[in-house]
């Protein structure tokens, strides 16, 4: 919507305010998020945003589903990377069932999550810089992105929303040649890095609006809920890979990029070396990839090939289960949180006994990093507001499921 | 962890009793009033993030809901789960916004999916449903393609 | 290219000129939901440059725009505004339902998500996809180019009663 501008006088100091209406249509606001702006001049008196423009009703229609089908909409609540929302959820439903996915598998799995958030933090780079009127960044990222989502698209046959992880193993195991062209991206990607710095880290204007900007005290970072790596640009290095590995993070090597500042330059550098600890961990992910199975050897979770679909009785008797019934899952409950591009991704998951989840809760990181918007923005100059949303990276899928 | 489980127990002595299911480690609380003085107790022993609050509607028993927290302790790195039963009409809880701010949004979407009231709530209305949204979707006795007609779209 | 007759050609081909000169310079709403906007912001960049086609034009503002991407689920917040957007563009102006949620309502069949744009407002092409691929959006884009140019919007559709949308 147009920003509709309206004069009027501050109940509470008297002065003239006016109040500005950004979003939901809006080319800064990264989605359907709303804010509505008290400004004097031009600097922010309050601000607070507006959100559920895009509520789905995710976490009831995990209820309607079995549990292997509810896969398909962990994709849909962080639609920016969606392959490590597979991963979360994945990982609750199996330890609920008290099963640990193959060597192989796990792999696997670790490879494609940090592919994903390189896809994600290039979407998160592409836009944050066109916010700040930086046209060009935005079609280099892309164009690296689209070689993530080809090697996506190799594996599990589909760009965006893949479901490519399942529960107890993949969707398929790794497919020919896949080794050769996933290293041609490893080998090209860091030159691109380079290029994005090149056309950012010594632009005045990127630097101007970037440094100093939408600060914030460890002490308010940590009051609002905020994870990942808004909370490593405040000098913490909490990363839940290294605190509390899953899917076997603990085999592999890689540094936690910490920044001091807290402002939306330091957050912007944490990413970027994030992407390089990503690409290291993929490297070594696809150089010291196990043999061996790629899916539990259990028939009641994990369906059994179609080849013996054809020949055996079983087999064919469990497939028929496995996708009418779907698996049963012993009554209890569980969280898993795993390190999300955007903070720590929370599954929390209760279980009746049946083939569908009783309840599915979905911690979305963007929705707590959200809330400290009005904090960051308090007192500063509109154009900030821009940065700031930037910089948090939101993803409306996520905030509102 | 375990020291800082025990204390906890020593302070709330028979309102409190501990759980570990897949080795998490969850508290649940007897009475929904001790969940500002408990969540209190522990931010002050070093779990400074309150990552998440929500609810389970579990319709038939009695009382309805579960109210679940998650929390972070950054030193010890562990989560800490914390439940509690609620029942009533409308069924109230004591909010912790005064603790941290993060349960801000987060109490007002269980206030929005689930109806549960958060006493001293500096600000509780619905958060993703519209304002004139009259059910609370997240209850179990809510169709999961709603009732009622839509509303209304906004102008002609 | 004389006499009367020829005048009257002259018109038709105005007609179709202008129509042809439409359908090359869609200039779509920067307007994105969900995961479909994604895949329209891939469109848009280098790999599949949607400029090719001539629509690569995204308006911030819908009074400049004349093609609308609903790009993702309509959510029962959203199919207001979604309206009141529509109802700001200029005529003549297009409407291309983007992947299965704006078509259908996707596997959401439920009650926060509108059970396809066309409930909201009139759509002119559906592209099909869970998000739809860029090479899909493309084929919608220039479906829609060819509609424009046989004649833009044939009919007016059936719209819902002003003030309610019938329930699914």
């Amino acid at each position: 919507m147009a920003d509709q501008g309206q004069s009027l006088v501050d109940p509470y100091t008297g002065l003239k305010a006016m109040e500005l209406n950004l979003g939901p249509q809006h080319p800064s606001t990264h989605g359907v998020l709303r804010l509505r702006v008290r400004l004097d001049g031009e600097q922010v008196k309050a601000c607070e945003p507006i959100i559920g423009y895009l509520h789905t009703g995710i976490e009831k229609t995990y209820e309607d589903l079995i549990f292997q089908q509810g896969n398909m909409l962990s994709d849909r609540a962080d639609y920016v990377s969606p392959i490590i929302n597979n991963l979360c959820y994945v990982l609750t439903v199996e330890k609920l069932l008290q099963i640990e996915v193959p060597k192989r598998c796990q792999y696997i799995r670790v490879m494609f999550a940090e592919l994903s958030r390189i896809a994600s933090h290039l979407v998160w780079l592409g836009t944050s810089a066109m916010d700040m009127g930086a046209m060009s960044p935005f079609f280099y990222t892309f164009q690296q992105r689209e070689l993530i989502l080809d090697l996506i698209e190799m594996a599990a046959g589909y760009r965006m929303n893949p479901s490519y992880f399942r529960v107890g193993g993949l969707m398929r195991d790794l497919p020919p040649g896949f080794s050769a062209r996933l290293h041609a991206f490893l080998d090209g990607f860091p030159h691109w890095l380079d290029e994005y710095r090149g056309l950012l880290d010594k632009n005045p204007i990127w630097l101007d609006r970037l440094k100093g900007t939408a600060t914030i005290s460890l002490a308010q970072a940590l009051d609002y809920g905020w994870t990942g790596p808004l909370l490593r640009a405040l000098g913490v290095a909490h990363d839940l890979r290294k605190s509390n590995p899953y899917s076997s993070y603990e085999d592999f090597a890689f540094d936690v990029p910490t920044e001091q500042d807290g402002d939306v330059y330091a957050r912007y550098k944490v990413r970027m070396r994030e992407m390089e600890e990503s690409l290291k961990i993929v490297r070594q992910a696809i150089d010291n990839l196990p043999e061996g199975p790629w899916h539990v050897a259990n028939e009641k979770i994990y369906p059994p090939e179609k080849e013996e679909i054809a020949q055996s009785m079983e087999a064919l008797i469990y497939h028929f289960k496995l996708y009418s019934e779907g698996f049963l899952v012993p009554p209890g409950e569980a969280y898993v949180g795993v390190e999300g591009p955007k903070g720590e991704l929370g599954c929390y998951i209760v279980a009746n006994g049946a083939g569908k989840p009783y309840r599915v809760h979905v911690r979305g990181p963007s929705f707590y990093n959200l809330q400290a918007l009005p904090a960051l923005v308090q007192d500063r100059m509109l154009s900030d507001v821009v940065a700031a949303i930037g910089s948090i990276d939101i993803v409306l899928g996520e905030v509102d499921r | 962890m375990n020291d800082l489980l025990e204390d906890l127990r020593r302070h709330f002595a028979d309102r409190l009793s501990l759980l570990e299911p897949f080795g998490q480690h969850v508290a649940h609380l007897l009475y929904a009033a001790d969940i500002v003085d408990v969540v209190s107790l522990l931010k002050a022993r070093g779990f400074s993030l309150l990552l998440d609050v929500t609810a389970v509607d579990r319709l038939g028993r009695e009382p309805r809901f579960d109210v679940v927290y998650h929390l972070y302790h950054l030193e010890l790195k562990d989560w800490l789960r914390l439940k509690l039963q609620v029942g009533g009409d409308p069924p109230e809880v004591p909010s912790v916004t005064s603790l941290f701010k993060a349960a801000n949004w987060a109490e007002r979407e269980v206030y929005d999916m689930f109806g549960i009231v958060f006493r001293g709530h500096p600000d509780l209305r619905r958060i993703l449903m519209p304002d004139d949204w009259q059910y609370h979707p997240l209850r179990k006795d809510y169709p999961i393609t709603g009732v009622g007609p839509l509303p209304p779209l906004a102008r002609e | 290219m004389a006499g009367v007759d020829d005048h009257a050609v002259m018109f038709g081909n105005l007609n179709r000129l202008t129509a042809w000169a439409r359908s090359n310079s869609l200039w779509p709403v920067q307007f994105g939901l969900a995961c479909c906007a994604i895949e329209m912001m891939a469109t848009a960049a280098s790999r599949f440059d949607l400029s090719r086609f001539g629509a690569e034009v995204m308006r911030a503002s819908p009074r400049q725009a004349d093609v609308m991407i609903v790009a993702g689920r309509v959510c029962q917040k959203m199919a207001p505004v979604l309206r009141e957007l529509y109802d700001l563009m200029p005529e003549p102006k297009w409407v291309i339902s983007m992947g299965a949620c704006a078509s259908v309502g996707g596997v959401f069949n439920n009650y926060a998500v509108v059970q396809g744009v066309d409930r909201v407002v009139p759509v002119d092409i559906y592209v099909p996809g869970c998000p739809s691929s860029p090479e899909g959006l493309i084929e919608g884009v220039m479906q829609l180019q060819e509609k424009i140019r046989r004649g833009g919007r044939p009919l007016a559709p059936a719209m819902p009663p002003a003030g309610e949308v019938a329930r699914a």
